[in-house]
């Protein structure tokens, strides 16, 4: 259990959840608006969460840290960062507002994620209000806990649409010891066989990053990280088998966050007829030619997650989504240009996926079981 | 152990020619279905599958089905969706807290004969297997790459990766690699109407809500498992481990906290209390301080540079935490002397007592001391003794509770010592089971941890796969009814009920 504080400001939460399922008006919460921009448009008023902020509770030697979802993002990295830890996943802010409990429900994690796991890997438990205003705790602080159903791993990327998050506690991990980030010229077909071959030995490989031009040589930086022996024994290894050499320490730390949060110049100067697509695929999944994309493409994950910029019609999203399901992976559209329509669907539809047509209908029971009335219903996320 | 459990209190007594009918319907439905030795239902039969690895809840079932195919789970599910009679998903049955104890009135569906590998993919190290194969089978196909499965429950030689899915399995490794959660990608299962869908896939996540994330560690009763696609990862090329000696608990339960504030995540970090010690170094040699209050068992993995590393620090963490005496493993088979006790408690349990009954709390790591304090305090409340083992790095602690299951009076003192355990745990901010499961055993615990609130919403989320509630429906989530009756439900605003009452 987290909390069992009475606050007046989850009252006031209350009363609003309570008022918007009286008059079947859903609700769309929202913390610092640094993603306003993600998942599909909502109008819908607006439950700001920023009120209730602040870390509940933190120890160190337990890795284990409860915050309010109001509570900055930053605020949160330094209180880790001054004990020498951190959010493994690295989930990116895109602005300097960013909330805990925005974080959770977008669910995005960094280059992190593709070593330490994704977002609900680290998510412990939860404080919920439901739509029907009731008060619940999930999961807990430890980090094995199996009484009861996991509730609160269905939060991270569920944008809003289950219930309304109080707080959360979360894993922790201490900062690796040592870090170093290599950097090579290389195609995107070596760059994708070479790492999977390393994710595969005992090498400390905590992250990478592909640019380039789908049928040239691109740009490969991987970040090591771990034990400073390791690390040291690695980079020779590694260095050698790509013609690798080593980027001094403060600009990969630039490199690395400019990647986490969309800073990179490749990211930049979406046409006001593009979009941003995030694919999301198997270790499997070989390069892709993308009909209309930018020549520039970025791969990150090992080749799992890739940012695509090229037209934002129906048509080329469907085509986009029929390429990756055929890999056994999905597409979002991430972010649009100012001309695209703001009304398109962004996401993969679970209907569109293989088997898993039925579990339209259990995700539909599962939102009506914890919102009867719809409260959250903004269909940010289908 | 002789002692029956009346869990189904609540249910009226079974009427013998209603389950006899009832048997008979059953068995001509699915006879036409399966072969002749994939069913089962004659008493002889199915006696072997009246219980799991927890053998003082038994019942016998209507039948046992055990399909060789998909396609068959599926029929017979359709079949029992149809007649409306609960199914409960079985694997290797070496789960510890009831969760596979069949229904009077239901049928028991081994997915023990699916158990063959599908695939093994060395270049995106994954692999497709079957719910039936066990855990460690994984792993040895995959030795030859270099690679493994990480989570290895101490059953690891019999359990099955579809029992692990469906309990959240951990194991000794999981502080630095994680729980089943953590290492599978996909699961196909079947829906109890009888739908084939997938949860998760080989991308790093899927569209929609994190189904993949809430059906596992759901104890059979969301959907059944047919296919499993776990992750695999490198092995590590060497493991050494520190035996730590303590004289004193607080000091060994500091360590332990002392080595995670040093920033380091062990591949493993285990206790034993000076009780097990003395009764696994009977049975094992293993050359243990009989001496030490505790023993810490402190394992470094990776690269040679990497375990000399850490295994450098953590000697220094441990000998500022005040340890008694320090011995590093030399060399593998020194290694796997020290961690034979630790492997062996259980059974080395089962030799000093009759009976042994096995807890599985977890606390946050600083409350370890006071934790065994208190149950230092209820071996002489309870007269019974008590052994402790557990995974001191995550604070899942397994408390062996002795008793002799022939005299019922002490079944029921160990029944009551396990309940008081699993409540100091919730009161010191942890939960009863880590990961062996509420199953039929905790199930009334659950009542202590959760209000009435977060019961009806587990519901919810058992309804939205399984409407009908026949898919291991007495499992897992106790009835409003059910808590009423025990009288312990929880106080909302997390206290526990009763403050009043001395808690040692």
């Amino acid at each position: 259990m987290l909390g069992s504080n009475i606050d007046p400001k989850i009252d006031a939460f209350r009363e609003q959840i309570l008022h918007a399922a009286k008059n079947k008006t859903p609700l769309s919460i929202e913390g610092g608006g640094t993603k306003s921009w993600y998942g599909n448009t909502n109008t819908h008023s607006k439950i700001d969460t920023r009120a209730y902020s602040g870390i509940l509770e933190y120890q160190p030697e337990e890795l284990v840290i409860t915050a309010c979802a109001g509570t900055p993002l930053k605020e949160i990295e330094a209180a880790l960062k001054d004990k020498n830890q951190v959010l493994a996943f690295e989930p990116p802010h895109f602005g300097e507002y960013a909330t805990f409990g925005g974080a959770i429900a977008a669910g995005l994690a960094g280059p992190g994620r593709i070593s330490a796991g994704n977002f609900r890997d680290f998510v412990l438990g939860t404080r919920i209000l439901d739509g029907k205003g009731q008060d619940l705790s999930f999961g807990g602080k430890v980090m094995k806990n199996v009484a009861g159903y996991d509730v609160s791993r269905l939060l991270p990327g569920s944008m809003g649409t289950l219930a309304l998050l109080l707080e959360a506690s979360l894993k922790v991990l201490p900062k690796p010891a040592g870090t170093a980030t290599l950097r090579c010229q290389i195609s995107q077909e070596k760059a994708l066989h070479i790492l999977n071959e390393w994710a595969g030995q005992p090498l400390p490989l905590s992250a990478s990053c592909w640019i380039g031009n789908p049928h040239e040589e691109g740009q490969l930086t991987i970040r090591l990280a771990g034990a400073i022996a390791a690390i040291k024994a690695a980079i020779p290894l590694m260095s050698a088998s790509v013609d690798a050499s080593e980027v001094d320490p403060q600009s990969a730390e630039i490199f690395w966050n400019n990647l986490r949060e969309h800073q990179l110049p490749s990211f930049e100067n979406l046409a006001a007829d593009q979009t941003l697509y995030r694919l999301a695929l198997p270790a499997a999944c070989g390069s892709l030619t993308i009909p209309g994309g930018d020549n520039e493409i970025i791969l990150e994950w090992h080749g799992q997650q890739r940012w695509i910029k090229a037209p934002g019609d129906e048509a080329t999203f469907n085509l986009i989504k029929q390429l990756t399901s055929s890999h056994g992976g999905h597409v979002t559209r991430f972010k649009q240009g100012a001309n695209v329509n703001s009304a398109f669907e962004r996401f993969t539809l679970l209907r569109e996926q293989k088997h898993s047509k039925a579990l339209e209908a259990v995700q539909e029971r599962l939102r009506s079981a914890f919102d009867p009335y719809g409260v959250f219903a903004t269909k940010r996320l289908p | 152990m002789a002692k029956m459990i009346l869990m189904n209190m609540m249910t009226l007594p079974p009427d013998l020619a209603l389950i006899s009918a009832l048997q008979s319907k059953l068995v001509a439905a699915l006879r036409p279905i399966l072969p002749e030795h994939a069913l089962l239902w004659a008493p002889e039969d199915t006696i072997p599958y009246e219980c799991d690895g927890l053998a003082a809840y038994k019942r016998m079932p209507l039948a046992v089905a055990l399909p060789e195919t998909e396609e068959q789970v599926a029929q017979i599910l359709k079949i029992c969706f149809e007649m409306q009679i609960p199914v409960v998903p079985r694997g290797s049955g070496t789960g510890l807290s009831g969760g596979a104890m069949p229904i009077s009135q239901g049928l028991v569906l081994s997915l023990a004969k699916l158990k063959k590998i599908i695939s093994i993919d060395p270049f995106t190290r994954t692999a497709v297997v079957q719910p039936g194969v066990r855990n460690l089978a994984i792993s040895e196909a995959v030795s030859h790459l270099g690679l493994y499965y990480a989570p290895d429950p101490s059953s690891q030689i019999a359990c099955s990766i579809g029992g692990n899915v469906n309990e959240n399995s951990g194991g000794v490794h999981c502080l630095k690699y994680g729980l089943t959660l953590h290492n599978v990608l996909r699961i196909r299962g079947v829906l109890m109407n009888g739908e084939v869908v997938e949860f998760g896939s080989l991308a790093p996540d899927s569209p929609g809500l994190d189904l993949l994330a809430i059906v596992i560690g759901s104890e059979g009763m969301l959907a059944v498992v047919t296919e499993v696609t776990v992750k695999l990862i490198a092995k590590p090329k060497m493991a050494r481990v520190i035996m730590a000696s303590f004289d004193d608990i607080e000091k060994g339960g500091n360590a332990v906290a002392a080595i995670i504030a040093a920033g380091i995540i062990p591949a493993g970090l285990e206790m034993m209390d000076q009780a097990t010690t003395r009764a696994v170094e009977e049975f094992v040699n293993a050359g243990y301080d009989l001496e030490a209050v505790a023993i810490l068992l402190c394992e470094s993995d990776g690269t040679p540079e990497e375990v000399a590393e850490e295994i450098e620090r953590m000697t220094k963490v441990l000998e500022q935490s005040g340890a008694s005496g320090i011995r590093i493993s030399k060399d593998e088979t020194e290694r796997l002397k020290f961690w034979s006790g630790r492997k062996n408690a259980f059974p080395a349990a089962g030799r000093i007592a009759a009976d042994y009954y096995c807890m599985d709390g977890t606390i946050p790591r600083r409350h370890i001391a006071t934790l065994l304090k208190r149950i230092k305090a209820m071996e002489k409340k309870y007269s019974l003794g008590c052994l402790n083992v557990f995974h001191a790095g995550d604070g899942n602690m397994h408390p062996l509770i002795l008793f002799n299951g022939g005299d019922p009076d002490e079944w029921h003192r160990a029944e009551e010592f396990g309940t008081e355990i699993l409540e100091t745990c919730v009161e010191l901010g942890g939960t009863i089971t880590g990961e062996h499961g509420v199953g039929i055993e905790k199930i009334n615990s659950m009542c202590v941890q959760f209000g009435k609130e977060e019961i009806e919403s587990f519901w919810g989320v058992k309804a939205a796969f399984d409407p009908e509630k026949l898919l291991n429906p007495d499992k897992g989530i106790p009835t409003l009814s059910r808590c009423a009756e025990y009288g312990r439900m929880r106080i909302s605003g997390g206290q526990l009920p009763h403050p009043e009452l001395e808690r040692f």
